[in-house]
């Protein structure tokens, strides 16, 4: 199935400078690791070593966040977007 | 001199030199101050302690900027440590003190924060001020630039108090008034920064410094107890920030040997209208879910806390807890804190205070022992939510006769206090 997975800024050197990257995935973390499999080197920025989602990394399907949904198990349709986003550290 | 030598990743332990950088490029956690513990060994003692100013810098070896000397310093910090006998006795404690963060320059602990803040943007060559904020930070945000003459933005919702906004507004920088809540600010924030790299925003790419500010309360109220811990500190929480921080404080005191007592167990206090924390502390998450925040409690209506984790691992790890009041009961609690110990407090004042009687009540803080409630800002900074129940008792025209008829009242008076 055909998934774009949008980088931020920060992790595009890992893919020769691209922000997308088109694979095949049935998961979010399927997806992730399509990813790692041709760019070797993503995982580990975006997940823990135990392979859950780092805490300031946020992964949006569509636009919805996969904390709301079932994290890096969500189920993903063909054509989906998921995006990468760093956490913003903010606030008072 | 200062004994920091750079920032640290968080989550990952990535060390990076001392510049405006607030997140981890590999892991994207966030960034703080770390130091040379092993050479602070010794040279950090009382003494040098008391040698400095009457302000937040007398610790400024354990906070990151040069000395004193070289400070944005409108003399936030060294507030007084109040032994609240009469609000004590009401709650039924035992040994109640009020660190009364109300008297700073601006009336909020923002100043200490934000003087750290200024003092690192100046050093780093930073020449415009800039912060998203629910109105202390930016109020002290405009006062401490205005103060060495730089322009600054602040950001806010436009809702918030009218006195916030004017007394922000009164330094002269640009005030941007967001239609949204504060969450929306700082997502906007986070966006102005990569088109203004050259502002110092306070809390968003000066954040690791600016955090920093708020170890002084745990240095002070450790100090103004002879430098023996308290058991228990009550702390209103936004961001989480502060906590995290007054917790970072009282580790540094103790791994340097300069304080005797138990490492204190932190105490959270939030609004029930926004407190994620609260909730998240209640479910047993370690995430926390976004709230759309709904209280009086302004200054601490973040929806998305940035440490927020940190604050749960902060109560889990040493037994502490998470207050949830009612604005009702923040209402109540700022009055109750007036009549017993003469403090006035914002809203944050009235969480904090109706936080530390629910937590008393539940058990979940032991009332027998020394115990710190962290008071963060001035009442004057929220008149709107007293000004129709605050009002004169009596009018009376000005004659003896109408004097003495609303004085036999005085019983009545007495009676309510």
């Amino acid at each position: 199935m055909s998934i774009t997975v949008r980088l931020p800024s920060q992790l595009r050197v890992l893919v020769g400078g691209e922000a997308e990257v088109v694979v095949d995935a049935d998961t979010v973390r399927g997806a992730i690791d399509a990813v790692e499999i041709r760019h070797p080197g993503l995982a580990t920025r975006v997940l823990n070593d135990d392979g859950s989602l780092r805490r300031f990394v946020n992964v949006f399907v569509q636009d919805e966040d996969v904390r709301f949904l079932d994290g890096l198990d969500t189920i993903l349709t063909p054509g989906q977007v998921v995006s990468l986003v760093p956490a913003v550290a903010g606030g008072c | 001199m200062s004994f920091a030598i750079g920032l640290k990743c968080r989550e990952c332990s990535s060390t990076y030199p001392s510049e405006a950088k607030f997140a981890c490029d590999f892991c994207f956690g966030p960034l703080e101050v770390h130091y040379d513990y092993a050479a602070a060994q010794g040279q950090v003692t009382h003494a040098s302690i008391a040698e400095g100013p009457s302000s937040i810098w007398r610790y400024h070896q354990l906070l990151p900027a040069a000395g004193p000397e070289g400070a944005v310093d409108l003399g936030a910090g060294y507030t007084p440590l109040r032994r609240a006998r009469r609000l004590g006795e009401i709650l039924g404690m035992k040994e109640l003190y009020l660190k009364d963060d109300t008297v700073n320059p601006t009336g909020s602990f923002k100043d200490r924060v934000v003087s750290v803040a200024l003092s690192n943007a100046r050093r780093l060559g930073f020449s415009t001020a800039a912060c998203a904020s629910t109105g202390n930070l930016a109020t002290s945000v405009a006062a401490h630039a205005a103060s060495i003459g730089w322009p600054s933005v602040t950001v806010i919702p436009s809702d918030l108090e009218k006195s916030k906004i004017a007394m922000t507004a009164i330094f002269g920088g640009i005030v941007l008034a967001v239609e949204g809540n504060y969450d929306d600010v700082n997502r906007l924030c986070a966006e102005l920064v990569s088109e203004h790299p050259d502002w110092a925003f306070a809390n968003v790419n000066l954040r690791a410094y600016y955090a920093e500010g708020s170890k002084t309360l745990a240095f002070e109220i450790a100090e103004q107890m002879g430098w023996r811990t308290p058991s228990q500190v009550v702390v209103p929480v936004a961001s989480g920030s502060q906590l995290t921080k007054v917790a970072k404080g009282f580790r540094e005191l103790e791994l340097l040997g300069l304080t005797t007592g138990p490492t204190p167990v932190l105490f959270a206090a939030q609004a029930t209208g926004c407190s994620p924390i609260a909730q998240a502390f209640v479910s047993g998450a370690d995430v926390i879910t976004p709230v759309r925040p709904n209280t009086i409690a302004r200054s601490l209506a973040i929806g998305n806390p940035a440490d927020g984790p940190y604050v749960l691992d902060e109560l889990r790890a040493h037994g502490g807890a998470c207050g949830s009041v009612s604005d009702e009961e923040i209402l109540e609690c700022i009055g109750l804190l007036a009549r017993s110990e003469g403090v006035f407090a914002e809203t944050a004042g009235g969480v904090t205070i109706a936080s530390l009687r629910q937590l008393v009540r539940s058990g979940a803080l032991n009332p027998d022992l020394p115990t710190v409630a962290i008071i963060s800002g001035h009442g004057l900074k929220t008149l709107d939510v007293i000004v129709d129940t605050a009002v004169a008792t009596h009018t009376i025209s000005p004659s003896l006769q109408d004097a003495q008829e609303a004085l036999k009242f005085r019983d009545l008076v007495e009676a309510a206090s």
